[in-house]
């Protein structure tokens, strides 16, 4: 018997594909979550809008919070350590939680280096921005990359930015000659091994969800179109008027994303609820910004 | 024949991409007027909680019910065993009743203890199987028409009772695709019997 393999870790992200996955900041959020067919919880102390606000240094969540939504749902439980700090993600490793995070929406403990993650039994999911930034932390040993859109903004367009230049770097790939595979991987600041098996399967060798910004059903859609395989919503459900509704309303829309009249029914169904404030990303200050930290 | 595999979440592509691989055609099923197309169906991995009730949202769990009942060859892994058994073990959930197991769910542990487990399967020949494990579930209790057919750590891991197939594993995850063909021979065996009816 053989744990923690490339396949198991990969494994548990292709059973979360066409699904919703949202942030939690108690074990009531989680079974509401649960209730409305999320396919997992992100257990945070508190969501990024939140930690945008509160400022100050944002580390991994307290353990009697994460175990006490651990034992409040029966689907996965993910949890966050900042990015570099390996310590806190053999914590949470001990702990047993599904799913490790490495975010950028804490504080980054180094900002120089990612936590290496083969030595992990337990799956890790990074965010990304381009390809190169993908490849480097499926180097690292991620199981999953997501986009890396400005959490805690409501606003989808770096998530659409990410996306975009993800698939767009995979099809450039796909038809280009084999000779220049070699200085496509210096381009990408990325090993040559996976620039060399985009090429070849014309896709990324872990799933790919979205991050970042999605504050409604037809939001989620976008993404999916997009070729998101699933969605993350951090703020976008528990800092709308009604959790409840927007929860299932972006699960429905996930689901068939394809399909306007289905998402339009989930709109519908929000009645006059609204979503959640957004941000206009372009007036955010530098020191603001999530996104760009660690590359 | 044409094999749908339910797509409302889940790892439907790696469903789809194994059965092209034993030359038999599928279809990704969203939706009823989908499933009436198909001749078998497969439940794929995902989570049950969450199918549960978007099959119930969107009105595919009782014409599901409906078409296994009357014979449609169905096979559920992991997810799909637990969508299809009769109860789950301590949880007040639903499921659709078509196999009469009791599962009890995420019965080998957490992520933690996901694992690729080398499984004896006697209907498969001396050779044994190489079973990804991903928070899987395992066979509590089973009825007497249920036929069980690999047990790992003396729980039973994979059963059939009649036109349904049941595995805790995801044999889409790896590339021996002994148990899609043994399925496929199931639902080739159902098609002679419907015709000869």
């Amino acid at each position: 018997m053989e744990t923690g393999t490339v396949t198991v870790k990969r494994g548990l992200a292709q059973m979360l594909k066409g699904g919703v996955i949202m942030d939690v900041v108690t074990p009531e959020h989680a079974a509401i979550a649960q209730e409305a067919g999320a396919v997992a919880v992100m257990a945070l102390e508190r969501i990024p809008a939140d930690i945008r606000a509160f400022g100050g240094v944002a580390r991994m969540s307290g353990i009697e919070l994460i175990r006490s939504i651990m034992d409040a749902v029966t689907i996965p439980v993910m949890a966050k350590c900042r990015i570099g700090h390996f310590a806190e993600a053999q914590v949470l490793q001990q702990l047993g939680v599904d799913y490790i995070d490495e975010s950028e929406v804490l504080t980054p403990a180094d900002d120089n280096y990612h936590v290496d993650k083969h030595a992990f039994t337990t799956p890790f999911v990074c965010g990304a921005r381009d390809l190169g930034e993908a490849l480097r932390r499926i180097a690292e040993g991620a199981a999953m990359i997501r986009s890396k859109g400005e959490a805690g903004s409501g606003n989808i367009v770096e998530a659409v930015r990410h996306m975009r230049a993800i698939g767009d770097a995979v099809r450039e790939l796909r038809i280009a000659p084999k000779e220049e595979l070699v200085a496509r991987a210096r381009d990408l600041w990325a090993p040559v091994e996976l620039v060399t098996e985009i090429a070849r399967e014309g896709k990324l060798p872990v799933v790919l969800f979205c991050a970042g910004g999605v504050a409604t059903p037809a939001d989620a859609a976008l993404m999916m179109q997009l070729g998101a395989e699933g969605i993350f919503v951090g703020s976008g459900i528990f800092k709308s008027k009604d959790p409840k509704r927007f929860a299932r309303a972006i699960v429905d829309a996930t689901t068939h994303f394809n399909e306007p009249e289905i998402v339009l029914e989930a709109c519908r169904s929000l009645g006059a609820s609204e979503a959640m404030p957004g941000l206009d990303i372009r007036q955010l200050a530098e020191a603001q910004l999530m996104a760009p930290r660690g590359s | 024949m044409l094999i749908g595999v339910l797509a409302l979440q889940g790892d439907v592509v790696e469903h789809l991409n194994a059965l092209e691989r034993c030359d038999a055609t599928a279809i990704p099923v969203k939706t009823p007027a989908d499933l009436a197309r198909v001749d078998a169906l497969i439940l794929p991995g995902g989570e049950s909680t969450t199918v549960m009730k978007l099959l119930e949202r969107f009105g595919l769990g009782r014409p599901i019910v409906e078409r296994t009942r009357a014979g449609m060859p169905l096979w559920g892994t992991c997810m799909g065993m637990i969508v299809a058994a009769h109860d789950v073990v301590g949880l007040d959930q639903p499921t659709l009743g078509l196999i009469d197991i009791t599962v009890r769910r995420n019965a080998f542990g957490r992520q933690n203890d996901s694992a690729l487990v080398e499984l004896a399967i006697p209907a498969l020949g001396s050779m044994p199987f190489p079973a990804i494990f991903i928070r899987a579930p395992w066979i509590e209790r089973h009825g007497r028409k249920v036929e069980l057919l690999a047990e790992r750590e003396g729980h039973g891991v994979m059963a059939r009772e009649g036109n349904v197939l049941a595995t805790s594993f995801h044999p889409e995850l790896g590339s021996d695709a002994r148990i899609h063909r043994y399925f496929l021979e199931i639902v080739s065996q159902q098609g002679k019997a419907s015709t000869a009816a």
